[in-house]
């Protein structure tokens, strides 16, 4: 039998039993459907990770704070901690978020601009204003982050704020507008925006900053979701906020950006990440960052597409079952097929691509309605729930993974149609053929 | 009497066959021997449970014997392996059974055409030959019913067809009336000798209808595994 007619045969049979067949492939429909949805959602969510992160730029920045002594970690004795003096407080999108951390002093910022692959070393100046508000209207609480060279600011409005200027600019996150009391974010570029900061000796000033922009709310916003200002704003509020303070505590960073080479390899940052190490710090770049949600993602869609294999696997056995009994009613068939010189490979072939086809239309057809199911759920929620971060298309699909997931549904199906295809395949055309 | 001496179509020599093993053990065919020559027609004739299909089996390569040698145009049988085997059965043999096996959703001509599909003959060869070969049975208006909806006439009208549509050397026969009432069975018999006459096809016959038996050109009279009778010796 020629291998098209192999084929066309295979289909053909696969219709004869309607209904058992359809049952089959509603089954594996299920399985292909969850396995489309949830892998949507992995790629969704990751695409939208890594779009954030290369729209902000910067994936030549690193994060790098003082390693702590693994003493001094969680966990690491019961004990209290032994106070250092050297140890401040970190409000910054660090790996030691919250806690305490060793300072980085100025000696520490020379030293890890001679670490080999460092290009240059900024110190993160790490701000805490106690309010902001426009004109008088109410009071909010925000933080404070600078742009490091390179990153940008996804903007609803406006532009970013210029760094070489000497006036106060900043831009305000979207979801500041409306409780500032602006109409909308075309109103507020161009407003001023006083920020009220209290420095060492508990006194509180007042400095006012012209908002050139506004910025899309985003996972990985430059400035951790608050406001955005330049240099000159930036050290017009550390130089306030440190009045008052002894000169040994001046100078004194949480953690501090370097640049390295933007054509740096994985390789490259990995051995610059140990090269830090050797000198006692902490590297960690944006991707990193992200890289720690992605593996949340990552598990998450693993253990939904294990629900999603264990639904194929049931509906595998449905196949084994529809393809036995097509085997059992077609035993004359096949025994009348082999007396007349079809070969025993040739009736496996039948069987298994009988069982390959189930497998792709349940494949195809779930994936295809997991396609359209999933379009319009993610079109709905970011229209809803997920009005807030703009660009995020919950469930998204890639060729590459739909492939996968029907090759993977083929794959299955094939090796389901093995048995009943085998058995098919040894049967004897004799005794097939006997009639009591 | 001029005798042209040619190489039989099939020589079988002391073939036995047995199944199953130690005590169920169960010897079908005890030692049989005989030549069949191209263009003869044949009946093998005995009671029920006799050995005539298994026979018949063993000489259509659907079984091996369990010992002796069956030679198919001279080359010994029991060598044909995969590919050939299925080749010689393709090419060489035709098969009507009494219980038809039509594939009963397809239409009838998928069914006759099925022998075609297996031997890999082009799409538009397999429907032109299939439909010649329904008109030569008188059914090219039914070949686009489905087999279910025949009459057993009918039905063993499209196994013949299916038989005949590979040009085989050999035509099988198991009980080809059985199921049928006399006045079609005596149609579908003139249809079997007309092609053993006009087409020079060889004709095996499995019966156990004497009538039938009488109209071959040569009886073999099977009892409990044995060729008791063998009508060209008795000529003889
Ligand atoms: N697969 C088998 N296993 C055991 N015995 C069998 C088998 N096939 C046939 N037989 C026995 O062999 C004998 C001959 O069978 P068969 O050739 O079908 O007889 P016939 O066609 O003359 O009626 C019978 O007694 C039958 O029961
Ligand atoms: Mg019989």
């Amino acid at each position: 039998m020629k291998t098209l007619d192999l084929f066309t045969t295979a289909v053909a049979n696969t219709f004869r039993a309607k209904t058992r067949t359809i049952l089959t492939i509603l089954a594996i429909f299920v399985g292909a459907f969850t396995l489309t949805i949830t892998n949507g959602l992995g790629t969704g969510i990751n695409q939208y990770i890594d779009d954030t992160v290369t729209s902000i730029g910067a994936e030549d920045v690193m994060t790098v704070s003082v390693t702590p002594d693994a003493d001094s970690g969680f966990g690491a004795s019961s004990g209290p901690t032994e106070y250092d003096p050297d140890a401040v407080s970190s409000g910054g999108f660090g790996p030691n978020e919250g806690g305490t951390v060793v300072a980085l002093t100025p000696d520490d910022l020379d030293t890890i601009a001679e670490v080999d692959g460092v290009l240059s070393v900024e110190a993160t100046k790490s701000i805490t204003p106690d309010w902001i508000q426009y004109g008088d209207g109410t009071q909010y609480v925000t933080s404070v982050g600078g742009l490091v060279t390179g990153q940008s600011v996804q903007l609803a409005a406006g532009a970013e704020p210029d760094a070489a200027s000497d006036a106060f600019e900043l831009d305000l996150p979207i979801s500041f507008v409306e409780p500032l009391g602006f109409a909308d974010a075309d109103a507020a570029v161009g407003e001023t925006l006083t920020i009220a900061i209290t420095d060492a000796e508990r006194t509180q000033h007042l400095v006012d900053a012209t908002i050139v922009g506004v910025a899309e709310e985003s996972v990985a916003a430059p400035g951790a979701g608050g406001l955005v200002v330049n240099a000159a704003l930036t050290d017009s509020l550390y130089d306030t906020q440190n009045i008052g303070l002894p000169d040994d505590q001046l100078e004194r960073y949480a953690e501090a950006s370097i640049r390295f080479d933007p054509a740096a390899t994985d390789a490259d940052v990995t051995a610059l990440k140990d090269n830090l190490a050797d000198a006692g710090y902490t590297g960690t770049t944006v991707a990193d960052q992200l890289g720690t949600v992605k593996t949340v993602i990552d598990a998450i869609v693993l253990v939904l597409n294990a629900f999603a294999i264990i639904a194929l696997l049931a509906a595998s056995f449905g196949i084994v079952n529809t393809l036995f009994m097509s085997v059992q009613e077609r035993t004359r068939e096949i025994g009348l097929m082999k007396a007349m010189g079809m070969g025993s490979g040739k009736i496996f072939g039948l069987f298994s691509l009988e069982a390959v086809f189930i497998g792709f239309l349940g494949s195809a057809i779930g994936a295809g309605i997991g396609m359209l199911a999933g379009t319009a759920i993610s079109s709905v929620l970011s229209g809803a729930v997920l009005a807030d971060l703009p660009g995020l298309t919950l469930i998204a699909f890639d060729p590459l993974s739909i492939t996968v997931i029907i090759l993977v549904v083929m794959a299955i199906a094939f090796l389901a149609g093995t048995l009943p295809a085998a058995r098919a395949a040894k049967a004897d055309p004799v005794e097939s053929l006997r009639y009591e | 009497m001029l005798v042209v001496m040619k190489t039989p179509i099939i020589r079988v020599k002391d073939v036995h066959k047995s199944y199953g093993r130690g005590p169920n053990r169960f010897d079908a065919l005890k030692g049989v021997s005989f030549d069949i020559n191209e263009g003869e027609s044949i009946a093998i004739i005995g009671k029920s449970g006799s050995g005539k299909s298994t026979l018949m089996h063993v000489l259509a390569l659907l079984d091996a014997p369990t010992s002796g040698s069956i030679e198919l145009e001279g080359v010994e049988t029991s060598t044909l392996h995969g590919k050939s085997l299925n080749q010689a059965r393709n090419k060489t043999f035709g098969f009507v059974f009494q219980q038809f096996f039509l594939t009963a959703n397809s239409s009838v001509l998928e069914n006759v055409m099925l022998p075609m599909k297996i031997s890999g003959v082009k799409r538009s060869e397999r429907k032109q030959r299939a439909l010649a070969a329904l008109e030569q049975l008188e059914m090219a208006d039914k070949a686009g019913n489905k087999a279910v909806n025949l009459s057993g006439g009918q039905k063993q009208r499209s196994v013949i067809a299916r038989a005949l549509v590979n040009n085989p050397r050999i035509i099988f026969a198991d009980e080809p009336t059985g199921n049928l009432d006399t006045a079609t069975g005596a149609v579908v018999e003139d249809i079997l000798f007309n092609l053993n006459r006009e087409h020079g096809i060889t004709l095996i016959v499995v019966t156990h209808d004497e009538d039938l038996a009488a109209r071959c050109d040569r009886r073999l009279y099977i009892r409990d595994g044995l060729l008791v009778t063998d009508t060209t010796e008795v000529a003889a």
